[in-house]
């Protein structure tokens, strides 16, 4: 099933889990073939998807304290957006972004991940 | 910078300046040089001039660090700590180190910086005399101090003062000797010295001024006491030698460079031989060497800019600042002051305020300007004499200050206002006016934290902090909000303690009702409040508060220490530091079946398996489980370890069992959340084979009974334990170290060790509600025992059985084929 609600190309979307697989300010992580992803839950149930990699020094952003729509790495503290992926000033760098969407209590991906 | 292959840059040296040298030059060519660093001391580049608060205690090794391991790693620099070089071999442009390691270089930098003199009296080299110049100093410093005595320090300059304060401070008995008839007298005149030897008078440091020592004198090798000529004899256990340094230019004149007093340069920082730099202490420039860090600053800025390529640049000399760090005293002098036939001066005394101030004046401008007691117009003055101002107009209202300019006051913040944008702000780290504006409008700042961030103004010893508040009040206006208590994140104004005393009263038992309640600024809080909060609630209501684990920092939440590779590594609890063979059978046992790759002894008396998945660790546990071995809460703000000696077991000095004591505290404190990290030692006799003295708590069995130590550390801070009390019975001990634990988890604040949380409300609240007043130890006893009904389970046998497993589960795509 093709859904065209993204303004981008053709998206074919994935279900990877549940909404309330993901702990509430917490995360999961995909083992996907370019690598892990993590599946971000917010306090208000907004998903995002980003690399599993601080920008910083590789540290794993899935095992981070969820606030707001941030996660502080914990290898060092840094802050990624989880919306951009970017680091909160004065840190500089950038976690690339997944495009992710909750349906139905469904969390699914583009298949794109796959590739 | 094009790209080719990076030069080969050697340093000799890691102070601040060749440190500042490599911060411009990744800034202005990011990879044009390769950088080998060698540094005789055994540590990273850390904030010298900041010394002083170390050693009275107001700031720790880890605040004034400024370049950390992983800033070397991220700039591919190689530093060789404690590696010292003792050859520059200039045909075959290499250098050689005291253990044979040898670099070569395309330019090499000289920052050898400078020694302190020691005058050549007999006993100068006995143990306990000490000079006053790096971390190591401080250390000895501090060692001494920890047995009280007295403390002789030769030299009334600033770094003489500064240490006597310091050792005061640490409860040392100071007398500072110094040769000349006033203190500071290059700098003051005699009544403005006169001040100020009141003022240390008041802080009960002695002065004997026009001293000269004719000799230390010694038992058994090491300092007893000093000599005057006069025949006045003093007690010491420590001598600090601060009479003053010379550039340490040695290796150089070794190499055949040319040398002076200091190694010769020219404006660009050359030696006699053009690939040879120098820069900082150790060096001389136009006639002139330099003892403060200002003038190196403006040296590494040319440095860097040579090195990358822009020759443009020249250094032409400095004009220096200076600030005495004695806490309550304020004392600002820069430029010359010294008399000569064409200068004059002009002189406010105001005795009753303890108020000095004096100018010297050459041809209409200020040449040298010395503050005392009040030195708020510092940056004012300091700015003309760098520009040579002509202070005509000004000249009858001049040394009131710049509020008076003209002869209208002004309120501070106009004169800040007023300044000029190329005035400079922060001597320590050279950062001006107009930096510090446009970072503040640039990028948004509020507050001194982020001024701090991102210019380093006020970062180094913060006398310039209200300049900066003044320069956000300027730039805001009413936007500013001066932070009277420091907040506890930026998610609220309140303070740690005040946060504390409100959950108890308004009676809040989650995080939602904190957040909503003391009105939090965003809608869950931050990395920061949130682990702070989630232990306040947990030892405020202890078996009604539910642990939030996603406000746990990730060790906490999962039981294991996370790793730079992010994998985890784990310490089962070994009682006391006791094992069986059982025990470490099903260790390696462990190790073997999940391939974990290090197994390694820690310094707390347990084995530590590194590199497990993280998907392992619930079947990890569940081994050691089954082989009755518990979580070791190596990870946690909690109760750590507990090490012993082997006490009347086996020792032939053993006085008491302290194994068993060790076994018995760990049983009955294991699975306690505290503030901060609680390591204990119990040693079986004086001879302390536990290190039981470094420990936050202690325990040092004697003959008698049980001496009970609190308030040590043996980290970044080494601090020797205060003496609690001593007790007669192993239940005293169990209910004295109860007691204690449980104030500090009550009083402490997130992350402050008990050392910090003692050194904050004074030694003698813990004395006071411990040891002298018998109600409350039994009442805060209670409590932690009560506490400890809800804390001790197993947090590894739980999740063995499947608590929490989506934490160490994972979603492979490849088995994930469903299209939506």
């Amino acid at each position: 099933m093709n859904d065209m609600s993204m303004n981008t190309k053709t998206q074919v979307w994935i279900e990877i889990c549940r909404l309330e697989d993901i702990p509430p300010q917490g995360a999961r992580v995909i083992r996907a073939t370019l690598g892990c992803v993590a599946l971000f839950r917010t306090a208000s149930d907004k998903v995002f998807a980003l690399e599993d990699r601080c920008p910083h020094k590789g540290g794993p952003l899935s095992q981070g304290i969820v606030h707001e729509n941030g996660v502080t790495c914990p290898l060092h503290n840094w802050v990624i957006d989880l919306e951009t992926g970017v680091a909160k000033a004065p840190d500089e760098g950038r976690a690339r972004t997944f495009p992710v969407q909750v349906r139905d209590g469904r969390v699914l991906i583009d298949r794109a991940l796959l590739a | 910078m094009s790209q080719t292959t990076p030069k080969k840059l050697v340093v000799i040296g890691n102070g601040m300046a060749p440190g500042r040298v490599l911060d411009h030059l990744f800034e202005k060519a990011p990879g044009a040089y390769q950088v080998t660093i060698f540094n005789a001391e055994p540590r990273v580049n850390y904030d010298r001039i900041m010394l002083s608060p170390v050693l009275s205690g107001e700031k720790a090794y880890e605040d004034i660090i400024i370049h950390d391991d992983a800033w070397y790693e991220t700039h591919g620099v190689t530093l060789h700590k404690g590696k010292k070089i003792l050859e520059i071999d200039r045909a075959d442009r290499k250098v050689v180190a005291d253990d044979g390691t040898v670099a070569e270089y395309d330019k090499l930098l000289i920052a050898t910086g400078s020694s302190p003199f020691v005058i050549p009296v007999p006993g100068k080299d006995l143990a306990g005399v000490v000079t006053y110049r790096d971390l190591d100093d401080v250390d000895a410093m501090l060692a001494a101090a920890k047995s009280g005595g007295h403390a002789v320090v030769i030299g009334g300059g600033l770094l003489g003062l500064e240490a006597a304060y310091g050792l005061k401070r640490q409860g040392m008995d100071v007398t500072v000797l110094h040769l000349m008839p006033t203190l500071m007298e290059r700098q003051l005149d005699p009544s403005a010295g006169y001040l100020l030897e009141k003022a240390l008078a008041d802080r009960d440091i002695r002065i004997i001024t026009r001293a000269n020592t004719k000799e230390i004198t010694g038992r058994d090798g090491k300092v007893a006491g000093v000599v005057l000529e006069d025949g006045t004899k003093l007690p010491a256990d420590i001598v600090v030698m601060a009479v003053g340094i010379r550039p340490s230019a040695q290796l150089a004149d070794d190499a055949g460079l040319e040398v002076g007093r200091g190694i010769l340069v020219d404006d660009h920082l050359r030696t006699s031989d053009p690939d040879i730099l120098a820069v900082g202490e150790c060096v001389e420039h136009r006639g002139q060497c330099y003892g403060l860090v200002a003038p190196l600053y403006d040296m590494a800025k040319v440095i860097a800019a040579n090195l990358a390529g822009d020759e443009a640049q020249e250094y032409t000399g400095s004009v220096t600042a200076t600030k005495l760090k004695v806490t309550g005293i304020d004392l600002y002098s820069a430029g010359d002051f010294a008399e000569a036939d064409d200068r004059e001066e002009i002189v406010l005394r105001d005795a009753a305020g303890g108020v000095y101030k004096r100018l010297v004046l050459k041809d209409n401008k200020i040449i040298g300007a010395v503050l005392y007691g009040d030195t708020a117009d510092g940056a004012w003055f300091f700015d003309m004499l760098k520009k040579g101002t002509d202070i005509s107009d000004l000249r009858d209202t001049l040394i009131f200050g710049q509020a008076y300019a003209g002869g209208s006051p002004l309120d501070p913040t106009a004169a800040v206002a007023a300044l000029p944008d190329d005035a400079e702000i922060c001597g320590c780290n050279g950062v001006c006016k107009g930096t510090i504006v446009q970072a503040i409008t640039e990028k948004g700042l509020t507050g001194v934290d982020g001024v701090r961030a991102h210019t380093k103004a006020s970062g180094s010893c913060g006398t310039c902090t209200g300049l900066v508040e003044q320069l956000l009040k300027v730039t805001l206006g009413d936007a500013f909000q001066p932070d009277a208590v420091q907040p506890m994140c930026g998610c609220t104004d309140l303070g740690h303690d005040d946060v504390r005393r409100l959950i108890v009263a308004q009676e809040l038992k989650s995080i939602p009702a904190v957040v909503q309640e003391l009105n939090w600024k965003t809608s869950c809080g931050c990395a920061k409040c949130r682990p702070a909060l989630n232990y306040y609630l947990l030892a405020t209501w202890p078996g009604e508060y539910v642990d939030d684990k996603q406000s746990r920092f990730i060790n906490e939440r999962v039981h294991a220490n996370i790793q730079k590779d992010g994998t985890y590594s784990v310490v089962p609890r070994m009682w006391g530091g006791i094992t069986t063979p059982d025990e470490l059978r099903a260790i390696a046992d462990v190790a073997d079946k999940f391939k974990i790759p290090t197994v390694k002894v820690t310094g707390g008396q347990r084995i530590d398996l590194l590199g497990v998945k993280k998907e392992d660790l619930p079947a990890v546990w569940a081994d050691l489980n089954a082989a009755g071995m518990v979580s070791g809460h190596a990870y946690g703000k909690s109760l750590r370890t507990v090490k012993t000696c082997v006490g009347t077991d086996w020792c032939r000095f053993g006085t008491q069992d302290s194994t068993g004591l060790g076994i018995k505290l760990e049983r009955f404190m294991w699975g306690s959340w505290t503030p901060h990290k609680v390591k204990l030692g119990v040693s079986g006799c004086p001879r302390n084979c536990a290190e039981a003295t470094c420990k936050d708590i202690g325990v040092v069995c004697v003959d008698s009974g049980y001496e009970i130590h609190f308030a040590g550390a043996a980290g970044m801070h080494v601090k020797g334990t205060e003496l609690l009390c001593t007790v007669a019975t192993e239940a005293e001990v169990l209910e004295y170290i109860g007691a204690l634990t449980q104030l500090y988890r009550e009083q402490g604040r997130y992350l402050e060790r008990i050392y910090k949380w003692a050194d904050r409300v004074g030694l003698d609240v813990a004395r006071e509600q411990v040891v002298e007043n018998a109600d409350r130890r039994k009442e805060l006893n209670a409590r932690f025992v009560y506490s400890q009904k809800f804390m001790q389970n197993d947090p590894w046998a739980e999740r063995a059985q499947g608590k929490d497993a989506e934490e160490f589960t994972s979603f492979r795509l490849a088995h994930l084929g469903k299209v939506a």
